[in-house]
């Protein structure tokens, strides 16, 4: 006999077998995954919009730094304009994922790639219209700094996309793949929704303060 | 009734991990995957132990000559960083990788891949260190690399770049573990474990993982502006062009108080369960101590400033930040006294484990009290930067975190290995590590008050500091001995020791249910809880069935209520993890060089993270791309 003793005897009180084996929403374990990365991403946002808001009152004599022109608000604003209208596929998406639809949810993600695609181009431009550089000062830096953020985020989402719509093609979906559908247009929701106050903060405070 | 034997052979069989290499590669189960993180811990330990003494050894005579200061810089720095990024916070999320799946009657976490992934990561950061090291690439300026030192001008070389991405590899480990444990905990309860009935040290652990999700963020981002402003020359920290040093203290303190505490709040947790156990009785005071956990969790967010009280801050600010730094005392003070209550009014048994919470709550409240004196903005401009500082934080964090984790080691030793611990040897380890830290550590405050300075390599004679710091050095040895002593015992104790049983300790938290050590699988089925207590509540154990023994799957419950919602197919073991650990390492260590491998990395780490996502099931027979046969 061990001090320890045996493993406890149990007595079976109820029966499990009958549950679901996928769930959607809220109700799915990966959600608060998604949930949680997105925690971590946005607070680098904040932070990085805190050091922004730092540098701008705490150090330079004026805003942007003289001789400096805010960035260009044209490609700015077509890249707003374009990410906010792609909010209406991903969120027709995430329904058809909701109502476990696979040819929707195949034209969808494919529609989604290419819009993020689409995107990368205003994108661009709007790095080549910034009109500074990383390596000129601070303002620069720090602006550089929330807009490579923002786009890692557009890359890595589309990247995302893109292999997610090559296997939905290419494979029998499950419900567990329709929650990975909803989780990823859910995490381009994130995208879209955090370059607001960083896009403000680049193409606004330049203007403003 | 007790589990058949064939329903343990099924879930053998589903939860088997491959043999040799393979499996040791690709293991996803948690219980492995924390027993690595403990081991490369204490090994760690070890050797920033050995980093002490030699340092101890520098000082304990005037103008010593064992070091040069360059030696001593990279002594403490590596010694700091080693402690603060590749121990005390890996060794709790171990813990918590190990423990939150026994004591929830689960089989693995939320997402075991990530897991492992987790476990690559921190070791890539390990060995960034330790090999840089072996290659005489030392960083050579503290645990917190302040610019304008650590910034292109004054630091030369690659020290201050192996420092940050060291930190970047710790911190995305870190983050991957917290991100499990939260689901897991949220998740993943029983059936019948309300938020209510959460034991307090899943509420230590869920508290502690918050804050790392919310606080790491800001040492990542920190140290990614550093090594941009050393390798794409931009201006974060250079006052020249607009760029201001006094960023970098604040981004690092917003991270580096809340970590005091993301080190402190699962000690918290330990202590909680090993005094239950121990004084056989329910913890007095339950919902004071989880408020207090949220409290702290709270207040931690708001002392940062604590750190920067001599950099010349506005009086507002100092004043505000002395105001909270002194207010999170008081929860922290209302856990000691709960713990007091439930030890006074208990059954005690002062088995080691409970020793080591004595020599905790002993040593823990000297170093709240001397946190307290340094609270005071006006006081610790005298006391900062001198050795009463660095008695202080060893106190809490040695004092705070070091013992109880030592506590939890004995405490469920049992539970890991089958065997228990040598109690006469226990007792001895523990007497030297408690009395050799007092006897190393207490001088310090003295020697702080005298003017000694911190990260001196060497003091003039006449000072009249010598028999301080021999005493001091003494102390020090004495505790690395007790270590040894530990070490061999756990050690020891793995083949000699005598058989523990399920539950040695007569403990009331689901861990203690079933086999010690636990199978790959841990409960055969699923238990059912109805109060914070549930083994000292029931003698049978009340269970649920129904969750798959053929194949890897777990129970998925409300986040309140802990109500049945689904099952969810939990993750084979898989080679990805490590491949892709391998492919974010290879972009880490490149980066230190060219900008270039974050772009060139980018390929092999998505086409990994693509392996390990994607889904095995049987091809499409509808759409443009369907199979055709």
């Amino acid at each position: 006999m061990t001090p320890g003793g045996e493993p406890r005897a149990v007595e079976v009180v109820g029966d499990l077998s009958g549950l679901p084996a996928s769930a959607s929403g809220a109700r799915h374990l990966v959600w608060w995954g998604n949930i949680g990365f997105m925690l971590i991403e946005g607070t680098g946002f904040a932070l990085a919009a805190a050091a922004y808001l730092y540098l701008m009152t705490q150090q330079a004599p004026q805003w942007p730094p003289p001789g400096t022109r805010p960035p260009d608000l044209s490609w700015g604003v077509v890249f707003t304009l374009g990410l906010l209208l792609s909010e209406l596929p991903n969120l027709w998406v995430r329904r058809r994922a909701f109502a476990k639809d696979p040819r929707g949810v195949r034209i969808g993600v494919a529609a989604m790639t290419v819009i993020g695609l689409l995107l990368l181009i205003p994108r661009g431009y709007e790095l080549a219209h910034l009109n500074t550089r990383w390596d000129s000062d601070a303002y620069g830096s720090v602006v550089w700094m929330l807009m490579l953020l923002h786009t890692s985020h557009v890359v890595t989402d589309w990247g995302d996309t893109a292999v997610q719509a090559a296997w939905l093609f290419t494979h029998e979906i499950g419900d567990d793949q329709f929650a990975d559908v909803e989780d990823n247009a859910n995490y381009w929701t994130f995208v879209v929704l955090t370059w607001l106050p960083i896009g403000a903060i680049v193409y606004g405070l330049a203007r403003l303060w | 009734m007790t589990p058949d034997l064939d329903r343990r052979d099924r879930l053998a069989l589903a939860w088997r991990d491959p043999p040799g290499w393979w499996g040791f590669l690709t293991t996803v189960d948690h219980k492995r995957i924390a027993a690595r993180y403990i081991v490369t811990a204490v090994l760690l330990l070890f050797l920033a132990g050995l980093l002490a003494l030699d340092m101890r050894w520098q000082l304990s005579w005037a103008e010593n000559t064992r070091m040069g200061p360059q030696l001593y810089n990279e002594s403490f720095s590596l010694h700091g960083s080693t402690m603060l990024f590749l121990v005390s916070v890996p060794a709790m999320e171990a813990m918590a990788l190990w423990l939150v799946p026994l004591m929830l009657g689960q089989r693995n976490m939320a997402f075991p891949r990530l897991g492992a992934f987790s476990y690559w990561l921190y070791l890539g950061g390990v060995l960034t260190l330790w090999v840089a090291h072996a290659l005489d690439v030392t960083p050579d300026l503290g645990w917190f690399e302040y610019p304008p030192l650590s910034g292109p001008t004054y630091a030369p070389g690659h020290r201050a770049d192996i420092w940050a991405q060291m930190i970047t590899f710790t911190e995305v480990a870190a983050l991957c573990a917290s991100v499990n444990v939260v689901a897991t905990i949220l998740k993943m309860r029983p059936p019948g474990m309300t938020l209510a009935r959460m034991p307090v040290f899943l509420w230590a652990m869920l508290v502690a993982s918050l804050m790392t999700i919310l606080s790491m963020p800001a040492i990542m981002l920190v140290t990614s502006m550093l090594i941009a402003d050393r390798l794409v020359s931009t201006h974060f920290f250079a006052p020249a062009a607009h760029g201001d040093v006094l960023l970098f203290q604040h981004l690092f303190w917003f991270f580096g108080h809340p970590e005091v505490y993301i080190i402190f709040i699962p000690a918290t947790g330990f202590v909680s369960s090993i005094v239950e156990t121990f004084a056989r009785r329910r913890l007095f005071g339950h919902h004071v101590l989880v408020l207090a956990i949220l409290a702290i969790g709270c207040l931690a967010f708001g002392l940062w400033v604590h750190h920067m009280f001599a950099v010349g801050l506005p009086r507002l600010g100092n004043d505000f930040y002395t105001a909270a730094s002194m207010a999170i005392a008081v929860p922290a003070g209302l856990q000691i006294f709960c713990w007091i209550a439930t030890i006074a009014t208990g059954r005690t048994w002062l088995a080691t484990p409970m020793l080591w919470v004595l020599g905790f709550v002993a040593t823990f409240v000297l170093g709240g009290l001397s946190g307290v004196m340094t609270a005071s903005a006006a006081l610790d401009l005298q006391l900062t930067d001198s050795y009463f500082v660095v008695a202080h934080f060893h106190y809490v964090l040695v004092g705070g975190a070091m013992f109880p984790l030592f506590g939890a080691f004995c405490y469920w030793y049992p539970k890991a290995t089958g065997r228990l611990m040598s109690e006469r040897w226990g007792r001895v380890a523990f007497a030297l590590i408690v009395g050799g830290f007092n006897l190393g550590f207490a001088p310090m405050h003295l020697l702080g008050l005298m003017g000694m300075p911190r990260r001196v390599y060497t003091y003039p004679a006449g000072m009249g500091w010598d028999a301080l710091n021999q005493v001091a050095t003494l102390g020090s040895a004495i505790a690395v001995a007790g270590g040894l002593v530990f070490v061999a015992n756990a050690l020891l104790s793995y083949s000699r020791g005598a058989p523990a049983g399920a539950n040695p300790w007569g403990a009331p938290t689901l861990e203690w249910a079933g086999d010690s050590p636990s199978p790959p699988w841990n409960l055969a089925y699923t238990p059912v809880v109805d109060s914070l207590t549930p083994l000292w509540d029931s003698p049978v154990l009340r269970v649920m069935d129904g969750v798959a023994l053929e194949r890897r799957e777990v129970v998925v419950t409300s986040v309140v209520d802990a109500a049945p919602l689904y099952r969810q197919k939990s993750a084979s073991p898989s080679i990805w993890p490590f491949v892709a650990a391998l492919a974010v390492t290879a972009m880490f260590l490149g980066s230190i060089f060219t900008p270039w491998a974050i772009a060139a990395g980018a390929l092999p780490i998505a086409a990994a993270l693509t392996g390990w996502f994607w889904p095995q099931r049987e091809r499409a027979t509808t759409g443009p791309l369907r199979v055709r046969s």
